[in-house]
This record gives structure tokens, sequence and C-alpha cells, in this order.
């Protein structure tokens, strides 16, 4: 099998470099095609690993590809651990990425950039692959940075636009920041346990538990709880957690495939299957668990909220996506790892299915993204109408669709667990379903409901998309439809992931839940008479309500709310006060450092004062000089007499 | 057995002998000539260096290829060359730097163009020397010759300020070289001899070691150069040309950071654990506030060059981390992390910011400016460049997958074992590096085109398109497999920290 799990990773490896270096040479059609089917057969195997893990129930599988290097004992490795969280999560990774490489045969087919993007996009493949089937944290955070590395690249793609490359260069370094929490975890990992191996790192955890280090001058802090609160950063960053989340939404600068690729489906969930990865030693800190459920709770819903007034309809996603992460993030604080997978992999289904939609939106009506400028697209486009309508449902979580039960077991996981911070989440994550709705539904009737705003020159050609951009998006919705109800049962329940996620037992809200489950279909009744479920369709019914029947209200309460409003659109006022105090603060710092520090202090008092120090005692003692015998004679007389009262006086 | 030939006296002497011919065959005037000639010697002297690796015993700690020779029998001064890992290592960036500094001037250098290329070829020949002297006369006397055609390079081949450049180096410089030459002659009174093997196993006195210690600190914090004695690198970078800027860069920095290694840390242990804090606090400095400098520049090559000073931070910080684990743990695990990542540190930095100053140069040879405000867009101009430029700059930021990641990663996990507050002032860089090297890039390459002169740029000439091609391939080769570099070293460091740690007292 190893070299299926190599063949994973260097099939679109080798697509991406061939595409990238001989772009010129193999032409359009050849870089499409080599990076295709370098992702395919990368998707092909994926499957074949999925049997063999999952279905087969063959024994994981850790190993070693070659040694990095070997220093002061400890071994950097690059080497796969393939379980049943890796072999789902390849297969996501592989599967969306796929059909994201043939839609963008449509989507980018009059880009000059067309190869350097097939380059980009499968070299992004590889990273993540990377990422998902590392067995130490070297290549986690090798695959981790350059995952943010494509992600820069593909952002600022179309590079001659000012605001695409100021939101590479953002999302790159706010992503640093999480990294920099990354390092630091990863760097006391290998003081403590002096091994970067997970294995060896999760072996020792629990004989760890009750160790204690100095942070702070006196104060003891648990050893795990800092290291999983460390590597959360990186998550943070990653993942797009309140405060490290203000890049996502500028990454919508890229190209629309990339938004569904890597800022929906598949980078932004690093952080998420890492902590589930890291399960075994955030089981060991409640105090990191009460952490991460909180901040997942504060993002779920802030970041909704600011769904609502977006006009751009990408952002519209990408706050979703935000809020959607959060999700992931609140089953990951309460210990419910497995319903985090599972609603990061019906996520990646649906919300690379509504990024691609809204993509084919955007092309039909030549690069116009503003809601506002849409409406009544229903008749020209029925299968992206279809396909964002199964989009939005599972998103909302409608009964029967795939978010449904993935989310659905997240607030009902909420609900059981009695960590700290697990009831403010609980009210965070129901009210966040009431707005998911609104804001989903809200964009939906604006773009294919309701009048005609269509600019008219863009109505002319307006049609549905060609078959490269629709198959994909066929694709992609039935998943999005099917998913939950075929593997809700065994995901969350029926342990599919076995030893690759570590519950302690007094953690277990899933093991709840599941002694009630029923299958699919008693979860479904069950949802019916929930909270959520009516909350959505509060939330569906109110869009209607606002844009469609009295689409005069939104505005008036704009007026009347207008300070909320204002608040909503200033996100916050996150990026005003990054923009002020640490951008500005940095360069005023570096300014200052560099005018008074480098230039006043160090070259112009001692380095050019020592200069003129010099000249200017020279220019003194020039003067004694003067050539003239009797001022030498004046002065041989004068020390004399000092040197003579010297010797009598003293 | 090539390893029979004084393979030390060759790569030293071949360019120092090859210099002179060259400058002799200038006599003709045909400057062609005197190009491949002196491509023929830089050539030649690098491929004579590859055997050093070899044929080298990475079981030893030994000082390998020995020669030795009576030089002046009066005062016991000897002809004595040798190398371990780190020499080693060092010693094939110089041979292999200096052929693509040949290279790289190829039609840029117009004027006096064999001065020029004899210069480097005996600035090579003097900084083999350093690297393989084991004899601290000799090593001095190299440390010294080598200043001489670095200043003529940056004096006469330099832009508009290069008189005060090359002076302020020269003095700057040089007033570190005569402490080193005042603390050589203590040594030699205290040991009759000017064996630098000797002066490790020289007991000396907590006093005698405190001196000795700043002494050699004002010597080599020049030339690494660490804050506060660092701002002669950046009027030199500005002014040198992009050969000098190389050479600087990428050899001349890692003499200072040398000398810590052969001379600071083996003969004065107890004064260096007892004032690491100084160089400690030294290195730190160096990362967070000339990173924080590096951000405002408005000159490219002022950038570079603070960013240099930034990164060899990490080189003295992975020194000197091994007193503060010892002190924690009472033995030296997880120091020679450290220490092997600033080894590794002094290569990478010396093929990245190798690379950005090439890069900096093919724009300086088409624009005549340095000036980030000048450029905006080159990617649609240069697009070959741009892609190289940025395999670079990533590097620069450490990114993982280059050479620029493997050293600070390693420092960093070290200086975590002394100080969770080292590793997190250190890590910084990951958000600093960053912010300087992928805003400079954001002004210079991306955009639209904006103004003339980049809109009739060209792209990478084959010339320059080898010499950063090669580059880009070692930065990515040491990033994805560093164990070959890695390797060498472990005998020597584990040596070296072994000796340290033992007091002298």
């Amino acid at each position: 099998m190893e070299s299926v799990y190599l063949g994973i990773v260097l099939a679109p490896l080798i697509g991406a470099i061939v595409a990238g270096l001989f772009g010129r040479q193999i032409g359009r059609a050849g870089a499409h095609w080599v990076t295709i089917v370098g992702v395919a057969i990368s998707f092909l195997l994926s499957l074949v690993v999925f049997k063999h893990i999952v279905l087969d129930e063959s024994a994981a599988f850790n190993g070693t590809v070659y040694t990095w290097m070997v220093s002061d004992g400890i071994r950097f490795e690059i080497g796969f651990l393939i379980d049943q969280l890796t072999a789902l999560m390849i297969l996501v990774v592989t599967f969306v990425s796929l059909m994201v490489h043939i839609y963008t045969i449509g989507y980018m087919h009059d880009d000059p950039g067309y190869q350097r993007f097939f380059s980009y996009i499968s070299l992004f493949t590889f990273s993540m692959l990377m990422l998902v089937m590392a067995n130490n944290f070297l290549q986690l955070f090798f695959g981790w940075e350059a995952v943010g590395l494509v992600s820069y690249l593909l952002i600022g793609f179309w590079y001659k636009r000012e605001s695409a490359i100021y939101a590479n260069l953002k999302a790159f370094l706010v992503n640093r920041v999480g990294d920099f929490g990354f390092l630091l975890g990863i760097a006391a990992i290998v003081v403590y346990f002096n091994s970067l191996d997970y294995a060896d790192v999760f072996a020792a955890a629990p004989l760890m538990a009750d160790m204690t280090v100095r942070i702070f001058a006196a104060d003891e802090w648990n050893l795990l709880t800092v290291i999983c609160i460390l590597l959360f950063i990186g998550a943070m960053g990653k993942s797009a957690q309140v405060p490290l989340h203000v890049w996502l939404p500028d990454s919508m600068e890229g190209p629309t495939p990339i938004s569904a690729l890597i800022h929906a489906a598949t980078m932004v969930t690093a952080g998420i299957f890492m902590v589930a990865r890291m399960s075994p030693l955030y089981e060991l800190s409640e105090t990191a668990l009460s952490v991460v459920l909180v901040i997942g709770a504060v993002t779920a819903l802030s970041m909704g909220l600011l769904g609502l007034v977006q006009n751009d309809i990408k952002r519209v996603i990408a706050y979703s996506t935000l809020s959607q992460l959060g999700y992931m993030t609140v089953a990951l604080g309460a210990s419910a790892y497995a319903a985090g997978i599972f609603h990061l992999m019906t996520h990646a289904f649906f919300k690379a299915l509504l990024f691609l939609a809204a993509g084919s939106v955007i092309i039909a009506l030549h690069h116009e993204q503003d809601i506002r400028k849409m409406g009544g697209l229903k008749k020209y486009m029925p299968i992206t109408y279809w396909c964002m309508l199964i989009g939005s449902l599972a998103l909302i979580g409608f009964p029967g669709f795939s978010g449904f039960f993935s989310k659905d077991a997240i607030i009902e996981a909420v609900h059981a667990s009695d960590i700290t911070g697990a009831g403010f989440a609980y009210w965070c994550v129901l009210l966040g379903v009431f707005v998911t709705a609104l804001y989903s539904f809200r964009m939906f009737f604006l773009v294919f409901h309701g009048p005609e705003r269509i600019d008219p020159h863009a109505k002319a050609h307006l049609h549905e998309s060609p078959a490269v951009v629709t198959v994909p998006l066929i694709l992609l919705a039935i998943p999005s439809v099917i998913a939950g109800l075929l593997y809700a049962g065994p995901l969350l329940f029926q342990g599919f992931f076995g030893d690759s996620i570590v519950v302690r037992a007094e953690h277990d809200v899933l093991a709840q839940l599941g002694e009630g489950y029923t299958g699919a279909l008693g979860f479904m009744l069950h949802g019916l008479m929930a909270a959520p479920f009516w909350l959505a369709m509060a939330g569906v019914g109110l869009a209607y309500y606002l844009y469609m029947v009295r689409p005069d209200l939104p505005e008036k309460l704009k007026q009347q709310f207008l300070w909320l409003y204002n608040l909503l659109d200033r996100k916050y006022g996150c990026d005003d006060f990054n923009d002020k105090v640490f951008a500005g603060g940095s360069r005023a710092a570096g300014r200052v450092l560099w005018k008074v520090g480098d230039v006043t202090l160090i070259d112009g008092v001692m380095v050019n004062g020592t200069a003129y120090g010099v000249g200017w005692l020279s220019g003194v003692v020039r003067v004694i000089q003067s050539g003239f015998l009797y001022h030498y004679a004046f002065a041989m007389i004068i020390g004399l007499l000092v040197l003579l009262s010297w010797f009598v006086f003293a | 057995m090539v390893s029979d030939l004084p393979l030390l006296s060759l790569i030293i002497w071949l360019p120092i002998v090859g210099g002179i011919v060259v400058l002799a065959a200038s006599r003709g005037g045909n400057d062609n000539l005197v190009r491949k000639l002196a491509l023929g010697v830089s050539v030649l002297t690098f491929v004579v260096s590859l055997p050093l690796y070899g044929a080298f015993d990475k079981g030893t700690a030994e000082m390998q290829f020995q020669e030795m020779a009576t030089w002046i029998p009066a005062f016991n001064i000897n002809y004595h060359l040798g190398i371990d890992g780190i020499s080693m290592l060092l010693i094939l960036l110089t041979t292999f730097t200096t052929v693509l500094v040949v290279i790289s001037s190829w039609e840029v250098i117009k004027h006096k163009v064999a001065q020029y290329m004899a210069a480097f070829l005996i600035m090579e020949g003097a900084m083999n020397g350093v690297f393989a002297a084991l004899d601290a006369a000799l090593f001095y006397v190299f440390w010294e010759a080598m200043l001489i055609p670095m200043f003529l390079i940056i004096g006469i081949w330099g832009g508009a300020r290069r008189v005060y450049a090359a002076i302020k180096f020269f003095l700057y410089t040089f007033l570190g070289s005569v402490f080193l030459l005042v603390a050589i002659l203590y040594l030699f009174f205290q040991s009759d001899s000017f064996s630098i093997l000797d002066y490790h196993a020289l007991p000396l006195s907590m006093t005698e070691q405190v001196l000795l210690f700043l002494g050699f600190l004002l010597a080599f914090a020049v030339k690494v150069p660490m804050w506060p004695v660092h701002t002669w690198l950046p009027d030199a970078h500005v002014e040198a040309p992009t050969g000098g800027s190389v050479i600087l860069a990428a050899i001349m920095l890692k003499l200072g950071a040398y000398g810590f290694v052969r001379f600071m840390l083996p003969i004065t242990p107890d004064a260096s654990s007892e004032l690491d804090w100084l160089v400690i606090t030294l290195s730190l400095i160096a990362i967070v506030y000339i990173a924080l400098v590096a951000l405002v520049q408005e000159d490219m090559k002022k950038l570079i060059a603070y960013s240099s000073i930034a990164h060899m931070g990490f080189v003295t910080l992975g020194f000197f981390v091994v007193f503060g684990i010892f002190d924690q743990t009472g033995n030296v695990q997880g120091a020679a992390l450290g220490f092997e990542g600033a080894v590794v540190q002094l290569i990478s930095h010396g093929f990245i910011s190798g690379a950005l100053f090439l890069c900096v140069g093919v724009m300086y040879d088409r624009l005549h400016s340095r000036q980030i405000s000048d450029y905006g867009g080159v990617v649609n101009t240069m697009p070959t460049f741009a892609a190289l430029m940025v395999l670079f700059a990533m590097a620069n930021a450490g990114l993982p997958g280059t050479s620029g990641f493997v050293g600070e990663f390693m420092v960093i996990l070290s200086a975590y074992k002394a100080n969770f507050w080292l590793a997190f002032l250190a890590g910084t860089t990951l958000v600093l590096g960053a912010a300087y090297t992928l805003w400079m890039v954001k002004r210079v390459l991306f955009g639209e085109v904006k103004n003339e002169g980049v809109a009739n740029l060209k792209d990478l000439n084959a010339r320059e398109g080898v010499v950063l091609g090669s580059l880009a391939v070692l930065v990515l080769l040491l990033g994805i497999w560093p164990a070959p570099v890695v390797d060498v070293l472990h005998s020597a460091v584990d040596n070296l920290l072994q000796h340290v740690v033992i007091s002298k007292l």
C-alpha cells in the first residue's frame, strides 16, 4: 500500500510541476489534462485507501517515507499515518479538488494565467494531502505552511488588482500570526516529549497530564493546556476563528474556484482536522477544550451576523464559511470530534457547491458579484438554481439534507456537554441557525427570485453555464443531499473513526446521543420537532418576508438601527483595529527605531560622532602646534614652573 | 587519492594566484579573455573544493585535511590548516558563491574588469584561508587580507556614496580586528603558541576570560554584524556593486559567526557562560528591532541588508542557547539542535541573501534604481524573474520546504528548551520576516505596471537565469532534505558543546 500512499501525494505534485514549469510548452489543454489526471489518480487511489482502511478494516499504516534529518537524537521525518480519519479526509480533499479542477476549465476559460492557475490548485492539493497524511508534527507544519503559501499565491492570482495583492499579503500575515503560536506549540512538544512523532507524543501524553510549566514568573500552568492552546492558535489562523478570522472574507479576491477549494472546503478545515487529530492531547486538558468551545461559539454567531449585511455574493458565502467553521470548532470543544469532522465533510460538499454555483452566476453575469444587481435568475439558469437551492438547504440544516445531520449533531452534543462554556456555546449555535437561514435565503431570494435588476448589457448574453461548470455542480449536489443520510450513523455513533480519535468517557457526548439513536430516519423525525428546525424555518420565512413580500422593509430597518448596521458593516471594527494598531504600530515602531535608534544615536552620535570628535580634537591640538618658537619656549617655561612647584610643595 | 593532495592549500592559493594571472592578462586589453579566465579559476577552485565533502569523515571531531609547515619559527607561528564540518561547509559556500559572482558580473562590469575579477578571486582565497587556518597568526593575516579587496570593490565599483561606505566599512571592521589582535597576542604570551587548538585547552582565569571574551565579541560582533555595531552593513550593501553585496552577505558575515565557533566559545567557555545573556539579548534585539527597521526601508538593498542582520540573530542565538539549557537541565541535550540550526542558517542565509541581492542587481542593471517606489508590477514584464524572486522571498520568510525554514526552526526549538520567552521573541520572525519581505514583494513585483521603465523591462537572460536558477535549486534542496548538511556537523558540534560546558577555571 505504501506506493499507493506515495502516489496520492505525488500525482498532484507532478501535475503542478509540469503545468507550472512547462505551461507554455504543453499549452492550455495540456495543463488542464496533466493536472486533472493527476488529481483524478489521487482520487481513485484515495478510494482504494478508503476501501482498504475503512471497509476492509485493515490496520492503520504508520511509516516513514524518508528521514529529513537527525539532530540531537531527534528524528525529523516525512511519513504517513493512514487511519480512518486520514482516509476520510483524503477522500473529501481529492473529490472536491477534482470537481474544482474540472469546473476551472470553464470558469477560467478566458484567463491568460490558465496554466498557472492549474499548477497552483494542484500544488494546493498536494500540500493539503501532505498535511492530512502526516504522521509527525514537522510534516504537519510543512503542509500547514504550504497551504498558506498556495493560498497567498491564489488570492493574489490577479496580481494587477490592488485589492487582491492587499488581501493575499493580509491573509499570509494573519495566518503567520497563527503559525507563530503553532510553532511554539510544536517547540513545546519537542522540548517535553523529545519527539515529533504523533505516536510517541500520544503515547506519552497521559503520563504528562499533571506536569506543570512556568510561563509567567510564578504561575504554574498545565503543560498540556499550554501546548493545546498554542496549537489551537495555529488552528485559529487557518480555520479563521475570531480574532484571526479577518483574512478569510478578503480572500474572496481570488478566483471563485479557489474560494470553493481553499477557502471553504479544504485549507480552512486544516485547523479542525488538526484538533481532531490531536484529540489524545486535547482530551487531557479541559481548559483547552473550553477555550476551543468558546472561541468557536463566538465565531459561529458573530460571523453569521456579518453575513446579513454583505452584498457581494461571495462574501455572503464567505461569512457563512466562517460561521460554519465556528460550528465545527464548537464540536471539537465539546469533544464531539466525530461530529466536527462530519460537519467538515458535509460542509466541504455543500460549501464547494454553493461557491461554484455562485461562480456560475458570476460568469453568467460577466463578473458581476453584487446581489443587488441580480434577481430573477431562476428562469435563465435552472441547473445553477437547483444546485444553489440544494446547497442552501444543506447549509441551513433542512432535515434530510447532509448539513442537517452534522449540524444537529453538533447542537445536540453541545447541549449534552457539561464543560465550562457549554451553556454559552449552546445558545450561540442555536441562534446561529436562525441567522444562517436568514442570510442564506436573503441571498438566494435576491439572486434567483424577485424582479430582475440585471445590467441590460449582461442580460443580452445571459444563459446557463456550460457542462464543465454544471457537471461538477451536479456531482457536488449529490453528496450534499445524501451524505448525511448515508454516513450520519456510522460516522457519529458507530465508531467509524476507531482509534484515530480518542475521547475520554466522561466527555463522550456523542456516546450519550448515540444511546437514543435509531437510524437516520428517526434522527430526522426528531429533528422536525426540535428547536433548530423551527429556527431555521423562521429564518427562511423572515428572509422571504423581508426580501420578497416587503422589499422596502430592509432599508427602513437599516435606517432604524443604523448603529447596528454600521457595526456589522465595519465588521466590528476588527480590520480598522488591526490596520491602525498592528500594521500602523509596527511601521511606526520601525520608523522610530530606524530614525532615532540607527540613524541618530548609533550612526549620528557613536559612529560619525566619534569621527567628528577626533576631527574636533585634532583641530584643538593643531592650534598648539603653531610653529612659533616663542610659543613653545613659553609652554616649556610654564611646564617647568608647574613641575618645580609640585616638587617643592608636595 | 584526492585527499592526499593539499586540498586546503589549493583552494586558498589557486584563486589568489589566479587573481594575479587575471591581472597580468588584462594587459592585452581583452576583457572577454579576462572574464573567461576568472570563470575558469573560480570553477576550478569550486571543483577542487568538492572532495572536501566527498572525502570528509563524519565520524570524527578531529580536524581533517590538516596541513602543517613551519612559517616563523621564532614566534612558533605555523602554516597550519585543517577543517571540521562547520568550516568545510563554509568553504564550499565560498567557492560556490564566487563562481556565481563571477558569472553575475559578466557584462554588468565594464570598467576595470580584470581588477574587479581579481579582487574577488583574491578575496576568495583569503576567505578560504580564514576558514581553514588553525594558526591564530595565519588566521589574522587572512582575516585582514580579505578586507582590502572588499574595500576596493566598494570604493571603486560602488554607488554614489561609495567612499563614505567603503571607509565606514573598513574602519568599523578594522576597529574590531584590533581587539582580535590584542586577544591573540595575549593568548600567545600565555601559551607560547599560536595554535588555535592549543588555546582551546588553555586554562584561563575568569578575569582573563571575560576580557578575552569582550575582545572577541567586539571583533566578531562587528562582522556578524550584531546590534549596535551593525550600521556599516546597510551602507556597505547599498553602495557595493551586486557582486560585492553577494559576497558580503553570503560569506563575509559568516566569518564573524565562525569566529564565535573557533575562538570565543572554546577559548572562553566560562566567560561565555557567564555573559551568555549579553549575546542572547543582542541576538533578540537583532531579530525583533532590526526586523521592525527592515519593515520601513525604502531601498531594496537596505531592506535586505537589515533582513540579513535579523537572520544572523538566529545564528548567534543558536550558538549561545547551550548555556541556558545546561543551567536548566544539567546537560547539553537539545543544545546541538540549536547549534546545528545556527550553522544551517549560515549556509541557507548565504543562498537566500545572495539570491535576493542578485535579484535586486538584476533590476538595478535595467532601471538603475534600488528604490521600492520606482518599481511596481514587475511581474507583468518579467514573469520568470518574479517567480524566482517570490521563491527567494518565501525562503527569506522561512517557509518550510525552503532552506530558510530549517535553521530558524531548529534554533526556535532549541531556544524553547532554554526558555519559553526566547522562543517567543525569536518566533516573532514568522510574522515580521514575512511582513517586511512580502510587503516589498507586493510593492515591487505585483500590481499594475507602474511606469515606463517597468513597462520596458526584459525578463532574465540565460546568464541570470543560470545564476538564480541554481540558487533556487539549492534553496529547495536544502529545505526538502537538509540531512546531507546536518550530518557532517554532528561530530564537531557535539565535541564543541561538550567542551564549552566544562569549566576552564
